[in-house]
């Protein structure tokens, strides 16, 4: 009969072991998170965790067993695990493949809203100057076309772009006969607060398959304490758009997004409670961001990192007994990161990616034809700072915006890859470089980390959601089916 | 019911040219056929006067219990003559026989779903529970017979497995054999049975691709998510690092790649963490199986190392099941009785067991899950949970 060999016989000797690269963080007198190449969480002991990188662990001591299927360590001279982390890492990077997916066109500043934290918006009627032109628009389309991705969503924003129905109308004709001739996919959406909402438009919308996108940021006291209109009745003309949307193009074909004021900060309930009613999936519990007007009204000082993240992890409390009572309900934001916690897709989300999304996730064409990096580079500008201006559609194409020095400088400086505090962070691969919102916040794009409230709400966000993936069975259930591995 | 796949024919006449011949079978009411492979099957006298009246000229006489009905002609044609127990060969089916002995192996049976091709003994790996123990030997003859068979074969055959050995032992041979289904059995889905650590060489992987089967997929165990551990299950140190590399390759190519776990206590106790790896790791390979033991072969001399009662694993099986539905991973459960795993996971047990080794035991009787069972190997020593109790 043959011999077999024992275990024993098959470890490898300490002296063949390596280890990968990790990231890891204190998180308790004797714990540590640790995170992989590729952003995979293991908990261990501090003990263990010194073990492992003097490499003092060996087969059958269940250090070992632990640090080599988390990829922490590997047989010196095996070639497997790196492999795999290298596809795994190729994977969760190729979102870069698809350059420039997003354009954005404000097709006219107007609006009749007065929003107190808009950053951009003008009460006006004079078309001329706030409108954009149909030349301005064609060469934008030029732009977007150029870049590379197969397929391209144009998004119509304002001011409310309603107001130049006309212009979307002829925008999305001349998209549809272009994305013909160069073989390229194009999406619609309208950004729109619905309050011109009527049967010609959700007819076109219908014809063109355009998508609708709109804010609704709570019960009606709230959203009209936040959204000023002539008549009080943003509210109202928001939920009754939402529902003849939702009847005339489908119930997945309309969105809503919150605005995160200090007034809603005590009320998450409340406003979850409004999506839920008006039959919406899910919610995205936003962060006030800090620009144009905002900045300019003293809103944005009002709140800090720590009380959204007692509103979110309440919220979050909320949508997920929401679950548990059998109704699926997700909030989108940690959706996303769970999915870049969870799985390898490639998420190319642009506010949360390194590189970051600006001119090479999105570009934002203005109605005066001016091309910034992102829509909050567009509210920079009118408060003055142009930092995020990459040019002029009749003077620009696709390339030299794309490289011009302004944006490669931004994203460059800006790499969480190799930024200080980011790169050593155990939460690197699930986050992104934001060098607009630190250039507004701290005067320049990479941001001194332990300053800014988007490193804090991102770390308090994380670590919630580990917390409740670890801890909370019941709750993690559905945690994962929002990942949709 | 099991099947006998091989014997000795008691008479192998009229193909002595041949060290070797595949034969397939075909009934005496059919049209006399010219192709060279063709016996007519004959099982009682009367069978026989047809045969002869017809002018077949080739005759595969099955004993009818008395065997003496060939006996009354005078038999000048190409004759075979083989014992009772293979009377369940049936037109269609295909046997390879060696012409001097008489040593004959059913190679393909037309009315199975279950056919399987063994493409060598040989092996680089040495399971603990190896089912077809590894020879060294030089059996390279196997390929020969099978790239004889493959023409004779119904073009509609669903399913075609090549096991071993490993398949991959003499790779070039075993990829032209690949490329030969494609061109013969274009509508034939064919499964590979293999360590997968031949494809860690990239020039391996490229000709399995260069073949652009329409419907290949390797199957590959992966039996645990540390080195070691799988490559003490293997026998062979450094296979885990090749066989994952093989299926990075593999996919990276755009192979079709089964990941197969078979469930023992080496493998078992540790299969929530495998999967939890697998999910998060391999998440895009096409299928994986969690495959109960067949105890036999090298897994009756390693019964003390590798034999666990299935049902001290049902939660951590229904975990990884688990695990794997929640990443989108095909996962099926095969060759498990239904009364030892948890009902979470009887949507994903299959009735696996080749009907030639499949049984069922007295218990099963009055199951109500009977039908979607797997029910037992019969083959080797069958041993038994002893949860096994039927479904009312
Ligand atoms: S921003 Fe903060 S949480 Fe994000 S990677 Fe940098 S240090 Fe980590
Ligand atoms: S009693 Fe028999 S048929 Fe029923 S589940 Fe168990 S093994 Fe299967």
């Amino acid at each position: 009969m043959a011999r077999f060999l024992a275990a024993e016989a098959f470890s490898s000797s300490n002296d063949e072991l390596a280890l990968l690269p990790f990231h890891f963080e204190r998180t308790g007198t004797e714990q540590f998170l640790v995170s992989n190449m590729v952003g995979d969480f293991i908990r261990l002991t501090e003990n263990e965790i010194n073990r492992l990188i003097d490499l003092k662990l060996k087969p059958g001591d269940g250090l070992y067993e632990k640090a080599y299927a988390a990829h922490l360590i590997t047989g010196s001279l095996q070639k497997g695990q790196r492999q795999l982390l290298a596809l795994r890492l190729r994977s969760r990077m190729s979102f870069l493949r698809e350059v420039t997916p997003l354009h954005m066109f404000v097709v006219t500043l107007r609006c009749e809203h007065s929003c107190p934290y808009c950053q951009v918006s003008r009460q006006s009627t004079d078309r001329s100057r706030f409108d954009m032109s149909e030349a301005t628009a064609q060469r934008a389309l030029d732009i977007a076309f150029e870049s590379k991705s197969s397929r391209i969503k144009i998004e119509f924003q304002g001011g409310e772009p309603l107001l130049n129905f006309s212009l979307i109308k002829t925008i999305v004709s001349a998209a549809h006969s272009r994305s013909g001739t160069l073989g390229k996919k194009v999406d619609f959406v309208i950004a729109t607060n619905l309050a011109l909402l009527d049967d010609a438009v959700l007819e076109f919308c219908k014809a063109n398959d355009i998508l609708l996108s709109t804010s609704l940021d709570g019960p009606a006291d709230l959203h009209n304490k936040n959204r000023p209109r002539p008549g009080g009745n943003s509210y109202e003309l928001a939920v009754a758009g939402i529902r003849r949307a939702q009847e005339a193009l489908g119930p997945d074909r309309v969105g809503a997004l919150m605005t995160t004021t200090e007034a809603s900060l005590g009320r998450v309930d409340e406003i979850i409670e409004e999506y839920l009613k008006l039959g919406l999936d899910g919610i995205f519990l936003r962060p006030l961001s800090p620009f144009g007007f905002a900045i300019k009204t003293k809103q944005y000082q009002r709140y800090d990192a720590k009380s959204w993240l007692e509103f979110y992890k309440r919220g979050l409390r909320h949508i997920l007994d929401i679950n548990h009572h059998g109704t699926p309900f997700r909030e989108f934001y940690s959706a996303l990161i769970l999915t870049r916690m969870l799985t390898d897709k490639p998420i190319g989300y642009v506010d949360l990616r390194s590189p970051a999304g600006i001119g090479i996730g999105a570009l934002v064409y203005n109605y005066d034809g001016s091309v910034f990096a992102s829509d909050e580079g567009r509210m920079l500008a009118e408060t003055g700072d142009n930092s995020f201006r990459l040019g002029h559609v009749d003077q620009d194409d696709y390339r030299s915006l794309v490289l011009s020095d302004r944006l490669v400088d931004a994203i460059s400086a800006s790499l969480t890859q190799c930024a200080p505090e980011c790169s050593t962070c155990v939460f690197e691969s699930h986050c992104g470089a934001n060098p607009v919102h630190h250039h507004a916040t701290q005067g320049e794009a990479l941001g001194i980390k332990p300053l800014s409230d988007f490193c804090a709400r991102q770390k308090g966000i994380m670590h919630h959601l580990l917390q409740l993936l670890d801890e909370s069975p019941r709750d993690a259930a559905i945690l994962r089916r929002w990942a949709g591995a | 019911m099991t099947l006998s796949l091989f014997g000795t024919a008691a008479l192998c006449r009229g193909l002595e040219e041949q060290t070797r011949s595949v034969v397939r079978l075909k009934t005496v009411d059919t049209e006399v056929s010219n192709a060279e492979a063709d016996f007519t099957i004959v099982r009682t006298s009367d069978d026989l006067k047809r045969a002869i009246q017809n002018d077949h000229k080739s005759i595969f006489a099955i004993d009818d219990g008395t065997g003496r009905f060939l006996s009354l002609e005078d038999l000048q044609r190409r004759t075979i003559a083989v014992p009772a127990q293979f009377s369940y060969l049936d037109a269609g089916d295909v046997i390879g026989i060696h012409t001097q002995s008489g040593k004959f192996r059913t190679l393909y049976r037309h009315n199975s779903r279950h056919n399987s091709f063994l493409v060598t003994e040989r092996c680089n790996n040495y399971c603990l529970m190896c089912s077809q123990p590894p020879k060294d030997i030089d059996d390279r003859w196997i390929l020969n017979e099978i790239r004889q068979s493959l023409p004779l074969l119904d073009k509609h055959t669903r399913t075609l497995t090549f096991t071993g050995g490993e398949p991959l032992s003499d790779w070039a041979d075993f990829i032209s054999i690949l490329a030969d289904c494609r061109d013969q059995l274009p509508k034939t889905a064919v499964q590979v049975l293999t360590n997968g650590r031949a494809f860690a060489k990239s020039e391996i992987v490229d000709a399995w691709r260069k073949v652009n089967h329409p419907s290949v997929i390797a199957a590959i165990p992966v039996y645990a998510a540390v080195d070691y551990v799988h490559d003490y299950v293997v026998q062979a140190k450094g296979a885990f690092d090749e066989t994952i590399l093989g299926i990075l390759k593999l996919k990276d190519r755009g192979q079709r790649v089964e990941v197969r776990v078979v469930l023992h206590a080496q493998t078992a106790r540790i299969i929530s963490d495998t999967c939890r790896w697998l999910a998060r790791n391999l998440p895009f390979v096409d299928h994986v199986a969690l495959m109960g033991l067949e105890n036999t072969g090298f897994a009756i001399a390693n019964d003390a190392q590798l034999w666990i009662d299935p049902i001290d694993y049902q939660t951590d099986l229904a975990e990884a099941v688990d695990l794997l539905v929640a990443a989108n991973v095909n996962v099926s459960v095969y060759n498990l009785q239904r009364c030892v795993l948890a009902p979470s996971v009887w949507p994903h047990a299959v009735q696996s067991i080749s009907d030639w080794k499949n049984a069922f035991v007295a218990e099963c009787e009055p199951c109500t899950e009977k039908t979607r069972c797997a029910g037992f190997f019969s083959s080797g020593r069958p041993r038994r949970s002893k949860a096994i109790s039927p479904i009312l």
